[in-house]
Formats: C-alpha cells, sequence, structure tokens
C-alpha cells in the first residue's frame, strides 16, 4: 500500500518536473531579444511574438478591470446586503455552476452575445468579457472568503456613529477586504494567462500589434492562443516551445505569488491588523 | 423648546413595556424605566439577563439583529425612537456607544476620532482639528497620543484604545453615552482611568453603564438597574440597591458578587 | 431652529435615497451570476434547438455519422458522444487511481518539506495552461504511442486519455485531499488505539470518512475532463470516427472548436446543438458535485 502510494506521489511529482524540464529544454534556447520584441511577418518569414504578449496583457487588463467591480460587489452584496437567505443560496448556486462551465462553451457563448449581439465583432474586449464571466465566482469567492474576517466590531462601532451602510461598507468594510480582491486578480491573472478555449471565437488569431484602445476593439491573439496557431496550424515548434516556456515561467510565477500572498494575508490577519504601521 | 419639555428635562430616555425577542426567546420582558439626565447608571445582573440587548435598543443599534423584535416605546427626550420620522442615524449621534472590546478602525488616531463628524457632514480641517483635539482631550488621551495622531490605532495599550473609543464617541457630540463593560477588557490601572473620566464625563454626559463589578457599579453610578431573566427587577439609587435592595433576589445578586 | 430641522431631515431624505440606490447596485451586482448563467442556458438552448430539429433528434444524438461539409451532410453525433464519454471514462479510471493514493499519501503520510514539496507540485500541474499540455502531448506522447503500439498516428483516443488523466490529477488530488485532512483526529486515534496499524487505519477509517468529499473530487474531475478542449484537440486527431484506442477522434468540445470558425447555416446551427448537449451533460454533473460537495461539507477550491 505504501510503496502504492509513494509512486502515486511520485508520478505527480515527476510528471510536473518533466513538463517543466522538457518544456524549458525545447522552449528556452528559442527565447531571443528577437523574438519577444518583434511582430510577426510572412515576408521574409519570420516570428516575433511582441504583439500576442502586449494582447495578453490587454486582455488582463480589461478583464481586471471589468471583473473587480462586479465580483467584489457580487461578494459585498451577499456578505453584507443580502437578507434572504433564499437569494444567497440562489446567487450561490449560480457561482457554483458558472465555475463548472467549460471554457469552449463560455467561448462559444462570448462569440453569440459579445461579437456578435453586442456588436463588438471578434476582438479582445469581447474576449475579455468573456473571461470576465468565466472569472467571476472565483474573485466574488475570495472577496467574500475576507470580508467574513472583516470584525463584526468595525461594522457595529461605525453604525452606533451613526454612518449609513455604504458609508460603513466604504471606509471600514472595504479597506479590510482589499487582500482578498488582490488574491483573486492574481489568480484570476493565472486563469487568464492559461486560457485559449474561450478566446479562439472572441478574441480571435491576429497577430498585428496595436495601442491598448485599438487593442481593445481590434482581434488579436493572445500567447496561448498564439501558441495554439504555431504548434496545430503552422507547425512552428520552436515558436510554439518558446511561448510555452514563457507561459510556464508566468504561471509558475504567478501562482507562487498566489500562495505567498495567501500565506502572507493569513498570517497579517493571525496577528490582528497591520500592527507594523506603527512606528514608535 | 416647549415648557413641556422643560418640565421633564431631569429624564432623558424613557421606556415603557419594552420587549425584545430574538427569534423566539424574549430576552427583555416588560421593562419601564426612567433615566435621568447627567446622572451615571449603571445596569447590573446576571450574564445573559439582557443588560447588552437593553443598551443595544436605546440607540436602535438591536436593528442590525435580523431576528431581534421589539415591542414598548422607547422615549428618547420626549420622541418615540421607533418612530418612523426618527432618522437612526441622528439618533445614534445623540446617543454614542462604547463597546465591551476597544474597537478602534484600523486607521490613524486622528481618521478614528475624525470618523463621526466625517460621517455627518464636517469637512473643514479646521474644524476637525479643533473637534480631534477637543474630544481626546475630554476622554483624557489627548496627551498621550498628541504625538501620535497619524499612527494606526491599533498601535495603541488597549486601555488607550478604549479611551480612544470614547473619545471616537464623544467628537460627535452627542447626548448620551452607553457603555457595554467598557472596562473589563482592561487592566486595572486603566480601569482606574476610565472610571475617572467615566465621573468627569458626567458632569456633561448622560451615562449608561452596563458592568459585572459590583465595586465600580457602586463607585461611579448614581442609580442602578438590576436586571434577571430580562427582567428588570429593581431600580433605584445606587445607595439604597446596595445597601437595602427591597428585592430579595437583588440582595443575593449583590451579597453573593461580594462575597 | 426649526430651518435647521427641515434641513436635517431633507439631508435624511436624501441620504436614505442615497442608501436604497446604492443597494439597488449591489444586489444587480449579486444578481450578475444569476443573470450569467441565465444568459448561457439561454443562448444555448436557442441556438442549439433550431438544428435538432431539422436533423431530428434522433437522428441527431444516435446518427453514427459526421458529415457535416460532405454534398449530402450527415449529422451525427454518437461517435462525438461516446468518445467524450470513453475518453472522460479512461481518463478517471487512469487518474483517479494516481490521484487517490498521491492524496492520501500528501493528507496523511507527508510531513514538513516533503508534504510543502508534493503540495506545490500539485498547485503547479494545476496552473500549467492546457495548450502547454497539448504541446507536450503533441511532441512527447503522440510519437511514443506510435513507436510503442506501432500505430501509423498515435494521436487518439489513448493520447487524449492520458492527457487528460494528468490534466484531472491536481483537481482530484487538491479536493481529495482537503477531504482528507477534514477527518477529526479523534477518530484515527481511536483506530489506532485498538492496534491498527497506521495504513489500516487510513483506509479503514479516514477514507471512508471522506468518501463523500473523494467522490466530489472524482465528479469535479469529470466534469473537467468531459469540458477540456484545447489540449484534446491538439492530440486527439479529430476525426469523426466512432471511439477507438488508437484510431483519430474528435470530442463534443473539439466538435465544436474544430468546425466553428468555418462553418456557417445548418452546420454551425449543428455545432450549437453539440454545445447544448455538452451543457447538458455539465449540468448533470455539476448537479452531482454539489450534492457530494454538501454531503462531505467541503469547499471546491
Ligand atoms: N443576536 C442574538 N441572537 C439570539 N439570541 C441572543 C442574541 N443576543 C443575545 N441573545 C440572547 O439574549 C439574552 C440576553 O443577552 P444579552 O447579551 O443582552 O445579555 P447580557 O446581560 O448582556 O449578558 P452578558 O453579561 O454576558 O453580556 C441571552 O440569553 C442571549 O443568549
Ligand atoms: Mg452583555
Amino acid at each position: 500500500m505504501k510503496t502504492i502510494m509513494w509512486i502515486s506521489a511520485f508520478i505527480t511529482c515527476g510528471l510536473i518536473i518533466g513538463i517543466i524540464v522538457y518544456v524549458f529544454a525545447k522552449g528556452i534556447p528559442f527565447i531571443s531579444w528577437d523574438l519577444l520584441s518583434t511582430s510577426p511577418t510572412y515576408i521574409p518569414p519570420h516570428i516575433g511574438i511582441l504583439p500576442d504578449i502586449m494582447n495578453t496583457i490587454y486582455i488582463v487588463i480589461a478583464s481586471l478591470v471589468v471583473m473587480v467591480p462586479l465580483g467584489a460587489g457580487a461578494a459585498i452584496y451577499l456578505e453584507e446586503y443580502a437578507t434572504n437567505q433564499k437569494v444567497v443560496a440562489v446567487i450561490e448556486y449560480a457561482a457554483e455552476t458558472l465555475s463548472g462551465i467549460p471554457s469552449i462553451i463560455y467561448g462559444l457563448v462570448g462569440m453569440l452575445f459579445f461579437c456578435e449581439f453586442a456588436g463588438l465583432r471578434t476582438s479582445i474586449l469581447a474576449g475579455a468579457l468573456t473571461l470576465v464571466i468565466m472569472n467571476l465566482p472565483s474573485i466574488m469567492r475570495t472577496t467574500q472568503e475576507s470580508l467574513k474576517t472583516v470584525p463584526q466590531s468595525y461594522r457595529e462601532g461605525a453604525f452606533a456613529l451613526g454612518a449609513g451602510k455604504w458609508r460603513v461598507i466604504r471606509t471600514v468594510v472595504l479597506p479590510g477586504c482589499v487582500d482578498g480582491i488582490i488574491t483573486g486578480c492574481v489568480l484570476a491573472t493565472g486563469r487568464i494567462l492559461g486560457e485559449s478555449a474561450a478566446l479562439l471565437f472572441t478574441a480571435g488569431f491576429a497577430h498585428t500589434l496595436n495601442s491598448f484602445f485599438e487593442g481593445l476593439m481590434s482581434p488579436g491573439a493572445t500567447l496561448t492562443v498564439a501558441l495554439y496557431v504555431y504548434a496545430k496550424e503552422q507547425g512552428e515548434f520552436g515558436a510554439a516551445f518558446a511561448i510555452a516556456a514563457i507561459l510556464m515561467i508566468l504561471t509558475l510565477g504567478i501562482n507562487s505569488l498566489a500562495m505567498w500572498l495567501e500565506r502572507h494575508f493569513r498570517k497579517m490577519r493571525e496577528q490582528g491588523y497591520p500592527q507594523e504601521k506603527t512606528k514608535e | 423648546m416647549n415648557a413641556e419639555d422643560k418640565q421633564k428635562s431631569d429624564t432623558i430616555i424613557s421606556t415603557k413595556d419594552l420587549n425584545v425577542w430574538y427569534d423566539d426567546f424574549q430576552a427583555l420582558i416588560d421593562v419601564t424605566m426612567d433615566i435621568p439626565e447627567k446622572s451615571i447608571t449603571a445596569l447590573i445582573g446576571p450574564s445573559g439577563c439582557g443588560k447588552s440587548t437593553f443598551l443595544r435598543t436605546l440607540n436602535r443599534m438591536n436593528d442590525l439583529i435580523e431576528s431581534a423584535k421589539t415591542t414598548g416605546s422607547v422615549l428618547y427626550r420626549d420622541q418615540d425612537i421607533f418612530h418612523s420620522s426618527m432618522e437612526v442615524s441622528e439618533l445614534r449621534r445623540h446617543i454614542g456607544m462604547v463597546f465591551q472590546k476597544p474597537n478602534p478602525f484600523p486607521m490613524s488616531v486622528y481618521d478614528n476620532v475624525a470618523y463621526g463628524p466625517r460621517t455627518h457632514g464636517t469637512k473643514s480641517r479646521a474644524k476637525l482639528d479643533d473637534i480631534v483635539e477637543r474630544s481626546l482631550r475630554g476622554a483624557a488621551i489627548w496627551d498621550e497620543v498628541r504625538d501620535k495622531l497619524r499612527q494606526n490605532a491599533l498601535g495603541l495599550s488597549g486601555g488607550q484604545q478604549q479611551r480612544l473609543c470614547i473619545a471616537r464617541a464623544l467628537a460627535v457630540q452627542p447626548d448620551v453615552l452607553l457603555m457595554d463593560e467598557p472596562t473589563s477588557a482592561l487592566d486595572p490601572i486603566s480601569t482606574t482611568k476610565i472610571e475617572e473620566l467615566i465621573l468627569q464625563l458626567k458632569e456633561n454626559y448622560t451615562i449608561i453603564i452596563v458592568t459585572h463589578n459590583m465595586q465600580q457599579a457602586l463607585r461611579i453610578s448614581d442609580g442602578t438597574a438590576f436586571f434577571l431573566l430580562g427582567d428588570l427587577v429593581e431600580y433605584g439609587s445606587t445607595d439604597i440597591i446596595f445597601s437595602t435592595p427591597s428585592d430579595k433576589r437583588t440582595e443575593d445578586y449583590i451579597t453573593g458578587r461580594f462575597g | 431652529m426649526t430651518r435647521k430641522k427641515q434641513n436635517t431631515m431633507q439631508e435624511n431624505i436624501k441620504r436614505k435615497r442615497v442608501e436604497r440606490i446604492i443597494h439597488g447596485i449591489f444586489l444587480m451586482l449579486g444578481l450578475i451570476t444569476v443573470g450569467c448563467v441565465l444568459l448561457i442556458t439561454i443562448y444555448l438552448v436557442v441556438s442549439g434547438i433550431p438544428a435538432m430539429r431539422t436533423i431530428g433528434l434522433k437522428e441527431f444524438l444516435l446518427g453514427r455519422k459526421w458529415a457535416s461539409t460532405a454534398a449530402e451532410p450527415k449529422y451525427g453525433i454518437l461517435p462525438f458522444i461516446l468518445t467524450s464519454i470513453y475518453g472522460t471514462s479512461g481518463a478517471i479510471l487512469l487518474g483517479v487511481p494516481v490521484g487517490f493514493f498521491a492524496a492520501v499519501y500528501i493528507a496523511k503520510i507527508a510531513k514538513g518539506k516533503i508534504k510543502w514539496l508534493l503540495q506545490s507540485a500539485v498547485g503547479m500541474l494545476a496552473g500549467v495552461p492546457s495548450v502547454v499540455y497539448g504541446l507536450v502531448g503533441m511532441m512527447v506522447l503522440v510519437p511514443w504511442i506510435r513507436k510503442l503500439f506501432k500505430v501509423p498516428d498515435g494521436s487518439g483516443l489513448l493520447a487524449s486519455i492520458i492527457v487528460l488523466a494528468v490534466m484531472i490529477l491536481p483537481s482530484i488530488i487538491k479536493v481529495s485531499v482537503t477531504a482528507l485532512e477534514a477527518v477529526p483526529p479523534e477518530y484515527e486515534e481511536a483506530s489506532l488505539a485498538l492496534g491498527a496499524t497506521p495504513i489500516e487505519t487510513y483506509f479503514r477509517v479516514s477514507v471512508p470518512s471522506a468518501r463523500s468529499g473523494i467522490a466530489a473530487a472524482v465528479v469535479l474531475g469529470v466534469g473537467r475532463a468531459i469540458g477540456e478542449a484545447m489540449a484534446v484537440m491538439m492530440v486527439a486527431g479529430n476525426a469523426p470516427n466512432m471511439p477507438s484506442l488508437f484510431e483519430s477522434v474528435r470530442f463534443l468540445t473539439t466538435a465544436v472548436a474544430s468546425e466553428m470558425s468555418y462553418s456557417s447555416g445548418l452546420q454551425r446551427q449543428a455545432l450549437f446543438s453539440i454545445a447544448l448537449v455538452l451543457y447538458f451533460f455539465i449540468m448533470l454533473i455539476n448537479a452531482a458535485l454539489n450534492f457530494f460537495l454538501k454531503r462531505g461539507n467541503v469547499k471546491k477550491l
């Protein structure tokens, strides 16, 4: 029994190490300043992933900007306003459902709703909005968790001074749940970096370099989509592995950041509140 | 103010047949009580007898508890606090509250004290500076924090935090201060400081204080109310309650605690 | 005096109105998730039904041939449904045992650095983008299968199953570990006190009391596997064959993904119908997941 367990654990570890080593070995030799800083051209045949990098950044920014107010707002509603337990149950069930829907379905509905119905066409913005819906449950959950840890005594103290609900939320509750929002954003960034199926038909495959606002309204491939296109449709495996290596570095970094943040925030909570801010 | 108001001016809060339920559990039963202005009234009684519930009803903090239901009336300066024309935030401005555990907000000392005035619309920096200083002086903590106004209030000691909370309550210039066991989480020296402070505050404020400490009630209060299982058993001048209580239960409780 | 009072009263009315408006805004934000679920459901149903009607439900679901671009198009998705079911079952068969034993090891035996290392490994596996799994599968797994089994093309159901098994591993391990760690230590102590060895205790006491959580982990894995598109797209070969281990196959997800960009008319509508079928499966799985999560009292991660 113990051997089987040990082997299983070893397989798990071996898989990730194997993937990392393999991807790095194949990809890092292809990473060059030229690759990172140029756009691709057909004539002469040349691959550069700068547009894909920029598109990824654009889509992360656009998604977070829309997602944070929506997700945090929903969490605030659930934790601070909602009194009807049935409503809460319905909302939480809906969030659960959303987090179980596969990304290809998001891509499809995103295409129908944002690109066609809302008239955004295939664009980074349409992709970003699709990702917002996908990531809403997660940022809601992290915000909710941290709202739960804001001491009730803060709210009582503020109410006792005659503050209205909104003022209480704005001044003493929100500052206390910033950590949850940040953790949620980092997690979402990781997920957005790795997402591809939801973006294929919403954000498209274009590799043109745009400024931020231009980019929002134009189609564009993110790094993951570019990887897919290079590997599957163009057989450019060097570029694909280079992108894969970059993606691995980014997602590993972001996931460790998320883990570190969670631990850090928990420690801060356990020590009470930011006491170190007081200098004697 | 009309003539009738003036006549009654020595009673600031009066409750009549006040009942409070938490779901099916009745926490207060027909409490009728008149509280005189500019005095210290102590609420005593065993744990769970409804002291906090009574206190929290007076500034409608119990509104925050969904399961709580209230019947009967509470008059503050002859105005029904449950009447629809009564604005809760106004009521709470007049009837401030200090909690058992010091609960300063996680912001600077200054912002803590300025929180109330800002809530009620004071924006001018000079005015706020003035209010902050006056309130901190009023709560006998100015000398200790005058150099730390910009520092996080959570860095203060427990006793300082509690006096800061009193200053925060004073900053909106209330009429009445409700205090729910304000010293039970503090060391003896801080407790003494706060008791002295409460006696000073009596000059300008009406104070209703919940305490488990009989000596404290005796030391500082003018009137004492003894609650048992939601009933107001006995209410009268502190000297009489502690020397010649008329109800056997009061006597048992007081002597039991003294023993 | 009275004017002042009037002013404060107006202030108060204004304040109350503002509070009400803000409450309304938050209510709307709160209902967004519900709105999204409705939106997705309605869109899928509305755009998925017409093709089913035109083609005929039986013909569509049980038809064994998919030839959407043929002169005389055929729209039978039985191959996709079966491939999705076989592929998912295979991934579960392969992934669950490994995940389960690894979870017991992480939750009960591993300590300190080793535990941290394993948990980080699981976290990292979960963070790898699906296209990277697809790429590695395409470049490593597919050639291996081709050589090992001497088949003309390594991409197909077997390659998909292996990739999916790896991809669902982290979810299975994470949820199972949470469930196992939530087992009250008293249970285990009681068993140990009766003279059972630790290993016996873990499998006779801890695992049974965490069974709902572990079931939830498996169901979660099922959901992940059936919904995965990109990685599978890169290793499955994508020919609409009936499922067979070494043949090129197409899943429900990849059926949608592979034709969407150039589809039109009935073909496009049929793709929406496929998505609707997939959505139906997902809803069943979600219901099962919720059932086990509630019973096991574990949070999904
Ligand atoms: N939010 C609530 N929900 C339900 N029951 C409550 C709630 N708050 C108080 N109670 C109940 O009401 C009764 C009175 O509570 P209250 O807090 O007023 O007592 P207390 O006299 O202040 O006690 P203590 O001295 O321990 O502070 C108790 O039996 C308590 O269990
Ligand atoms: Mg109490």
